[in-house]
């Protein structure tokens, strides 16, 4: 790894588009009532496009990237974490969850004043804290009516038609608890047209992922953040799945002109995990050394849905409309949605830690890395649980393992000197030296 | 620690014994039976099924003792109960077991499955996805198909068949066992309890570890005795422990060594464990899904709706409790995602909690101190 070659790089054309399309999801659901409109919450896995059939002035808020949001601001995280613990809530829980409850209980939303508190909560549930999440978010708010939809049904690997069926008759109750509780009729065309949406945005994203395995990679993984967030806050929103259309476009033009994310990639490696949020200049640290983080199964397989492509190689899924078919109706719609996410690869460690191992190692060998950091994420269970397993794992599938300790939301559990050193010594095995 | 009670200790000996001597009496089950024993990670699991294809299904429990073999397998900011299930599989103490499984409950305790699964030898393994929604219509036909694809698994593995007949014996001995369960339990509400709450966990621990059959034979015994026995001390304060998994017979020790007596709890080493029956009704499997998700639920699967907090209350209310220890496996997220609002509804229901963080071994002197201030408080409630 001792390669000097100087890449070309450029600034992303479409970077500024991304930062004005956050902002406008946070704002639209702020202004939701003053429009007249809907609002809800929920998480970013929720099955979104179903509120989406509710009309087209319905917003949301996800919790985790909200979340994530208030922990890259680390004064007024401080006093969100500092409120939940007030109100007895343990400090060891997921700091997502308690950075948003700590916004709720101070009564302040991140992106300027009062917390907007939603009309109704659509959440579904694989970890354990997803619901309970939401219990607390009613309890604190004085009651909001919330359905929540259990997919943890087993790996997409045995997925069965009982399985199928769970989730989608959950959907249907959950359809007929939408109009209740909203009091609006429901319209199954605009569920069909979310459903689309979202098949082609976690497609694309996937699809940009890939162009990720080009040596020098298009995208850093600390830019990708700031990508990858749309579909966490509205996947199903034709915006998004636009947008991903424009991003895709122009990665692989980078790819074609040899436009890399750094001049002097040298090292690739992969992270894992939520990074901590308050700390994303580690990444730029790494770059010092030419090292570069082409991405990690969290940023490609969070939102991207994959298939195996026939040549063997890891790619986009392909949608049901470029294979053709034809969404007729609100069953239809809700069996291939199910379908669809539960192949998601973040969803599948959470039944055994081994199958990650084994997509890590494929995107290792894939995207032709040198090592991988492994983030042992004290802020969240879910996407922690099994990760010394992982770390195992890789090492005995051939790969240099860096772990560290940290907290993607809780900054008191993150000591940035000594990862930075952790990862100079970690450099120092690999035989990569600053530039 | 000296107990300030003199307990005739017979009376609870041999579930003690079985206790103590589990992995004995598994190898001389298997040799007398020439069955296969499965060992389970979660009071989720339907034993029913695994009981009716011949086989002893026994739970999986730490040793509360400090160990240092689980550290590569399982990140430290999980709960210490599934670091010390783990460690007992790495340190063969479970080495008479055929296979292992787990229904799906909390991140947790899954994880000592899956490192199981991995890195000791076994010959069955099966990860049953118990729904997490038991709060919807949905969840009954799922897990029954579930149980179906699980006895097909159970059918292949033993090379046998499991009939009706086999299901019916099962869960008329499981039925039995939590019938009798209920009449000892029974015998706490009155106001002199003839069992301890370190005795009648014993009870419910060794039903995890024997065969239903011979446990239900020595609780009848047992109820015999019990209709004529009376502690050798007053009961004192009544208490009620709930929370995380907890089988730390220590702690329950000392606490009833203070003047107090816990008469009952909300645990899946207690109540929970044995709650509801198999009502059957139709389709065997479907009963037994019914039982599964209609049980007393773990906080990891009671949501929307928090169920567990109404039937905390009436239990404090039916066994007369004065005082609730809210105890929880340190990072045991599920519970401390309840516990505030547990402890309101016990508070505003006038039974005041004190709450206690567990790990692996826990300081007992200090947990004296504040269970004897606990105590005086409560106590200090009766004279004003």
């Amino acid at each position: 790894m001792t390669n000097k070659t100087k890449y070309k790089t450029a600034p992303l054309k479409c970077w500024a588009k991304a930062k004005e399309l956050r902002l406008k999801y946070y704002d639209d659901y702020a202004k939701a009532h003053e429009r007249g409109g809907l609002r809800w919450a929920g998480g970013a896995w929720t099955f979104s496009a179903i509120p989406s059939g509710l009309g087209e002035d319905v917003w949301s808020l996800t919790s985790e990237p909200y979340a994530a949001s208030i922990a890259a601001n680390k004064p007024f995280s401080m006093r969100c974490l500092e409120a939940a613990e007030k109100a007895s809530y343990a400090r060891d829980l997921c700091s997502y969850m308690r950075n948003y409850w700590g916004s709720v209980i101070l009564n302040e939303y991140v992106f300027g004043g009062p917390f907007p508190k939603p009309d109704f909560i659509w959440q579904d549930h694989i970890c354990c804290s997803h619901a309970k999440w939401y219990q607390v978010v009613s309890d604190l708010e004085g009651g909001i009516p919330q359905f929540c939809i259990d997919v943890a049904v087993g790996p997409y690997q045995a997925v069965a038609p009982h399985k199928i069926d769970y989730l989608v008759g959950q959907m249907h109750d959950g359809i007929e608890w939408l109009e209740k509780t909203t009091g609006r009729k429901y319209d199954d065309e605009l569920l069909i047209e979310g459903v689309k949406n979202e098949f082609r945005s976690t497609s694309t994203w996937a699809e940009i992922c890939a162009y990720n395995k080009n040596v020098p990679a298009p995208l850093d993984e600390k830019s990708m953040y700031s990508l990858y967030v749309l579909a966490t806050l509205n996947k199903h929103d034709r915006s998004t799945a636009d947008f991903y259309d424009e991003l895709r476009d122009e990665v692989k033009e980078r790819v074609e002109n040899g436009i890399a994310a750094i001049p002097n990639e040298r090292c690739r490696l992969m992270s894992d995990t939520q990074p901590p949020w308050g700390f994303l200049s580690i990444f730029r640290y790494m770059e010092k050394f030419g090292a570069l983080s082409v991405g990690s199964l969290y940023t490609f397989g969070l939102i991207g849905i994959w298939e195996d492509k026939p040549d063997g190689s890891w790619g986009p899924r392909t949608t049901p409309m470029q294979q053709g078919v034809e969404i007729r109706d609100r069953d239809q719609a809700l069996r291939l949605y199910t379908d669809w996410t539960l192949s998601k690869p973040e969803w599948q460690h959470f039944y055994s830690p081994h199958i990650k191992t084994e997509m890590m190692a494929r995107i290792a060998k894939e995207w032709h890395l040198d090592g991988i950091l492994l983030h042992y994420n004290r802020g969240c269970e879910g996407l922690s649980v099994g990760i010394a397993e992982n770390r195992l794992g890789l090492i005995e599938a051939g790969y240099p393992v860096m772990a560290f300790e940290g907290n993607m939301g809780d900054e008191r559990e993150f000591d940035e000197a000594r990862v930075r050193d952790r990862f100079d010594a970690f450099m120092e095995t690999l035989g990569v030296k600053k530039d | 620690m000296a107990s300030q009670t003199v307990l005739d200790q017979e009376t609870f000996q041999t579930f003690r014994n079985w206790r103590l001597q589990r992995a004995q009496y598994a190898r001389q089950w298997k040799e007398r039976t020439g069955g296969k024993i499965v060992g389970y990670f979660c009071t989720y699991a339907p034993e029913e099924l695994m009981y009716a294809a011949g086989i002893l299904p026994v739970r999986i429990l730490g040793s509360h003792e400090v160990q240092d073999v689980t550290e590569p397998h399982i990140f430290a900011m999980f709960c210490p109960f599934c670091r010390d299930c783990l460690a007992q599989g790495l340190k063969g103490r479970f080495d008479y077991l055929d296979g292992i499984m787990i229904a799906q409950s909390c991140l947790h305790i899954r994880q000592a499955y899956t490192s199981w699964e991995k890195h000791i030898p076994i010959d069955y393994s099966y990860y049953l996805p118990m729904p997490h929604k038991v709060q919807s219509s949905r969840a009954i036909p799922f897990l029954t198909k579930e149980l179906e694809v699980f006895q097909e698994s159970l059918e292949k593995w033993l090379g046998k068949r499991i009939n009706d007949r086999n299901i019916d014996e099962a869960v008329e001995v499981y039925n039995r066992n939590r019938e009798l369960m209920w009449k000892v339990f029974e015998l706490r509400k009155g106001d002199s309890p003839p069992l301890t709450g370190e005795e009648a966990m014993e009870l419910v621990l060794s039903s995890q570890m024997v065969d239903k059959q011979e446990h239900n034979a020595a609780l009848e015994a047992l109820l015999t005795r019990l209709a004529k026995r009376e502690l050798p001390r007053p009961t004192g304060t009544r208490l009620m422990v709930l929370g995380s998994e907890n089988d730390d017979l220590e702690f329950i020790r000392m606490v009833e060594s203070c003047g107090a007596t816990f008469v009952i709890d909300d645990h899946c080493t207690g109540t929970r464990y044995f709650w509801n029956n198999v009502e059957v009704d139709g389709n065997r499997l479907s009963s037994i899904a019914d039982r599964y998700v209609k049980r007393v639920p773990c906080p990891s699967k009671d949501w929307p709706e928090r169920t567990r907090v109404a039937h905390v209350l009436e239990l404090a209310q039916a066994y007369n409790v004065q005082g609730a220890i809210v105890m929880q496996q340190k990072f045991c997220d599920p519970h401390e995602l309840d516990i505030p609002a547990l402890t309101k509804a016990l508070n505003a229901a006038g039974v005041k909690t004190l709450f206690l963080e567990f790990d692996v071994t826990v300081p007992i002197g200090q947990f004296k101190v504040r269970v004897e201030a606990f105590l005086e408080m409560l106590q200090e409630d009766d004279l004003f």
